[in-house]
């Protein structure tokens, strides 16, 4: 007996000694790799004091890589916190904000555009009128993404170091719009040594911007940005940002995400958190924008894309009947939990109801009633001749439509068999499938599905946006940004050029607005289902002041997703105010 | 020797070839065109700008030649330490995406292969003459072999990470810090390591102890066993002979289950967030990234040839007879 408990009590020292042990001996290994970063070591302090400190995620799915805001795929906060835009997007007003821009005014076929005093690189170095021109050129090669921009505009000129002339051959005022507060002015003085080659290459490990940012340090599963001295809009428009340090995580679930918001070690996170809801209600200190369904702000629409070139999804009467087959209500409270809202038919964001006809909406809006939609399967000549319970093609032979969602994104993964199990109630039969998210792209770049969903019809400073997601034209044989349902309306997309060229406030605007709402309902190329949710949820231990629907709180977009900073998201971090203590 | 070891070698250079081959063949064959991949990521929506950026795009990834010299290629800059340019994480190289994993992944898989090899072995000998630790130590090893990797690497997270909270669920060292030379840092470093480290090596340590134990069993009951007990040898010296011999088959099993080993380390990882090569694989494939992926699997075939190589050599080492073996034939 008394052998034996030597003999264990040899063991379990031997085990507890060997898992110190190497402790010991792996924090060499590690450190050694970790001390080969770039990292500035020698910077002293090390850590980030909590009350300065705000941790993110929910933008970075991979090691930040890319400092270049020129071409997507860059690290969070490249355009907003360290590159900033000329405007920014006022969702609450619907309209364009003077950011580094002080002005801008429309003569003719011109636009000058006058720039801030004051406003200084990260390197000292002043903000000029070069600066605006150089960017707006870089257009001209081929692969930088606005490109296009020169097809209608025709020339940038220099008047003076604080103003700069844009002459258009065809102003497009809402495309322009769009392109003045989405692109990030970049500094003529760096990057004009850089071939055209480099420019869409580089990494621009080092960017040096106006924001009120600088990079700090990043690694496989961060990335830290640091508070600059002086912001140029601190003195312009006494906006400072609170948090001394930004440390963005990389996210690699949103488990994750969870557990870390849970234990107070993120302050706002981005990433789809099924069951939210349960977590605000409770004493967790999580909160999001609205204290109750559906708790988030709307980002964008979720649509249900039939391939228009295919039978029988080239019939608008299939169509029509596949749209009032789908129960919206179930996808919304049954697989979302009321953190998302059924979409208006028209599929227009909340923040343009003001341009919703609803006159148009109640003569050729949808809704869900699987047994209208089993009569016009049948009006419209479906028959279910062979009795498997599913209508076959004109033609006679049977349909089966897969419907592709990418696998791992679960909730959308629901919500296709919501829509597959109304259908096959109605008598179509449609078939969930989830190939990887890289093959959905080709399909639907290529245009080889029968059905998909996408949500790129995104908040935007105009509906502009939206309808030409909708109907662009010409179909090519690669779609890559709009109209991934491949649906040819001439008409349709006259009224959408003309839309571009028109000002919100024009009478026109509206009246266009209404005819191609018309057109949308009637012909029905995509269907709108759901707004999917602005996804963010805060833990209120560390920061508060967080923007919100209660009275005299921010209304800021809560958001650290690329794209959303120059739409004020920026703002919220000059709101944010550190907890007492 | 010169002549065991030159076979081995050849042997080895000849499945680096093969391996190195597959590596380039095998993503070329996966459906899915990385150029394709950048021209939806830009959204480019000027027709005009899509062949241009197309011949671009090619040129960059090197696809702008026919099959053969790409194949060509891709052996001339494997030799120059050139892995070529991510799709995913565009446009930083392949070669520097995997040394920044690297580290993080070698830390969690040397001593979590090489401590569970020993600890294991040991428990097994142990249990192998002891009624009451075989009755408790077998069943807990043979459920502990059974679970899946990640399945344990959940229940410590939650268990030790969200519930007790003494250890946290993701990083690789405390987001608060800055890689820097302190105890602190190399304190977080450390508590971030253990948890993926001991999913790793609880499930590894299962399968040794149980094949230790049934081995020394086997070999107690050989016929050396009995004849030296009969001579009267002392049951320590019996043990000590048995233990060694068991060793051997040990040994080969551990060149075997390296790759098994591997496997387990990168789901391991994507359950814990450790920033190692595990997450790169899942997004490089979900990604079609397959410059990246080619990267990270060449890296795991020198890793695991190297490892062999190296267990033959400590084979030679530790069983005599294999060098009584070589010197014959020389």
């Amino acid at each position: 007996m008394h052998r034996r408990s030597r003999w264990l009590v040899a063991g379990v020292l031997a085990l507890t000694l060997g898992v110190a042990g190497c402790t010991g001996g792996d924090d060499g290994a590690a450190t050694s790799g970790a001390g080969g970063l770039p990292g500035p070591a020698g910077g002293g302090g090390g850590a980030y004091p909590r009350n300065e400190t705000l941790y993110t995620s929910g933008t970075q799915w991979g090691p930040p890589n890319s400092w270049n805001p020129i071409i997507p795929g860059y690290a969070m906060g490249t355009v907003g916190l360290a590159y900033e835009t000329l405007f920014l997007f006022d969702p609450e007003k619907t309209e364009i904000t003077p950011w580094l821009a002080e002005k801008g005014e429309w003569a003719d076929k011109t636009y000058t555009l006058t720039l801030r005093e004051g406003i200084t690189w990260g390197d000292g170095k002043p903000l000029t009128a070069d600066d605006v021109k150089y960017t707006a050129e870089l257009g001209k090669i081929k692969a930088v993404p606005y490109s296009n921009l020169w097809t209608w505009l025709s020339a940038v000129d220099v008047v003076d170091p604080r103003t700069v002339k844009f002459t258009f051959s065809d102003p497009r005022i809402q495309e322009w719009e769009n392109w003045l507060y989405e692109n990030a002015i970049v500094p003529k003085h760096i990057w004009e040594s850089r071939s055209e080659a480099d420019i869409t290459t580089t990494a621009n490990d080092k960017p040096v911007g106006t924001g009120p940012y600088e990079y700090l340090t990043h690694d496989q599963d961060r990335m830290v940005w640091k508070k600059k001295a002086d912001w140029w809009a601190t003195k312009a428009l006494n906006l400072d940002v609170k948090p001394n340090y930004i440390v963005d995580i990389v996210n690699s679930s949103n488990e994750v995400a969870l557990g870390l918001l849970l234990q107070g070690n993120m302050d706002l996170s981005n990433n789809f958190l099924p069951g939210i809801a349960n977590l605000v209600k409770g004493n967790f200190n999580i909160k999001t924008y609205y204290p109750d369904p559906p708790y988030m702000l709307s980002a964008n629409t979720a649509m249900l894309i039939p391939n228009t070139t295919k039978a029988p999804m080239n019939d608008v009467a299939f169509r029509r009947a596949l749209a009032s087959s789908i129960d919206t209500k179930k996808i919304v409270e049954g697989v979302y939990g009321n953190i998302v809202r059924a979409a208006n038919p028209t599929g227009l964001l909340p923040v343009w109801d003001q341009f919703v006809d609803q006159s148009v909406v109640s003569q050729n809006g949808f809704a869900f009633d699987t047994a209208k939609a089993k009569k016009a399967l049948a009006d419209a000549g479906y028959k279910d001749t062979n009795r498997d319970g599913f209508v076959e093609g004109k033609d006679g032979k049977a349909v089966k439509l897969s419907l592709i969602v990418p696998a791992g994104w679960t909730d959308w993964m629901e919500a296709a068999r919501v829509i597959s199990a109304g259908a096959q109630a109605a008598g179509i039969n449609v078939v969930p499938e989830f190939p990887d998210a890289g093959a959905l792209d080709d399909a639907r770049t290529a245009g080889t599905f029968d059905l998909l969903i996408n949500n790129w019809a995104g908040l935007s400073n105009t509906p502009w946006h939206y309808f030409n997601y909708v109907f662009q034209l010409p179909i090519q044989a690669q779609q890559f940004s709009a109209n991934f349902a491949r649906y040819e309306s001439k008409p349709a997309w006259e009224l959408v050029q003309k839309l571009a060229r028109t000002p919100q406030d024009a009478p026109e605007f509206k009246a266009t607005m209404a005819e191609l709402e018309r057109i949308h309902l009637t012909e029905l190329p995509m269907i709108p289902l759901w707004y999917n949710g602005l996804w963010s949820q805060y833990n209120t231990t560390h920061w508060t002041n967080w923007p919100s629907s209660a009275a005299d709180t921010p209304k800021d977009l809560p958001t650290t997703w690329n794209n959303l900073w120059e739409m004020g998201s920026i703002k919220m971090l000059t709101q944010l105010k550190p907890a007492a203590g | 020797m010169s002549r065991y070891f030159g076979r081995k070698l050849g042997i080895y250079a000849l499945t680096f070839v093969v391996a190195v081959t597959l590596n380039w063949i095998i993503p070329r064959f996966m459906p899915g065109d990385p150029v394709l991949r950048m021209l939806t990521r830009t959204s480019v929506s000027n027709p005009e700008a899509i062949a241009p950026m197309r011949t671009y795009y090619e040129s960059v990834f090197g696809l702008d030649v026919p099959l053969w010299r790409q194949y060509l290629n891709y052996w001339v800059e494997l030799f120059q330490g050139n892995l070529g340019v991510s799709v995913w994480l565009f446009p930083a190289p392949v070669a520097d995406v995997i040394v920044r994993a690297v580290p993080y992944t070698l830390a969690l898989l040397l001593p979590s292969i090489l401590l569970s090899w020993w600890a294991g072995n040991k428990v097994g000998a142990l249990a192998a003459r002891r009624k009451w630790l075989d009755n408790t130590a077998l069943p807990v090893s043979y459920a502990l072999t059974a679970t899946p990797y990640m399945w344990l690497g959940i229940l410590l997270a939650w268990g030790l990470g969200i519930v007790a909270g003494v250890f946290p669920v993701a990083g690789g060292y405390s987001f608060e810090l800055r890689p820097q030379w302190s105890w602190t840092f190399v304190g977080s470093l450390a508590q971030h390591w253990f948890l993926p480290f001991l999913s790793l090596f609880m499930v590894a340590f299962g399968g040794w102890a149980i094949g230790m134990r049934n081995l020394i069993i086997y070999e107690l009951e050989a016929d050396y066993a009995s004849y030296l007990a009969a001579l009267g040898a002392p049951r320590r010296l019996i043990r000590r002979y048995a233990f060694r011999n068991a060793l051997l088959p040990q040994l080969t099993g551990l060149a075997l289950q390296l790759g098994v080993l591997v496997s387990g380390a990168l789901v391991t990882e994507i359950v814990f967030a450790y920033p190692g090569l595990g997450h790169l694989i899942l997004q490089a494939i979900q990604n079609q990234d397959f410059f990246l992926l080619q990267g990270i699997f060449l890296f795991i075939v020198i890793g695991v040839l190297a490892a062999n190589f190296l267990i033959d050599i400590v084979y030679v080492l530790v069983d005599p007879r294999t060098r009584t073996g070589m010197q014959g034939a020389t």
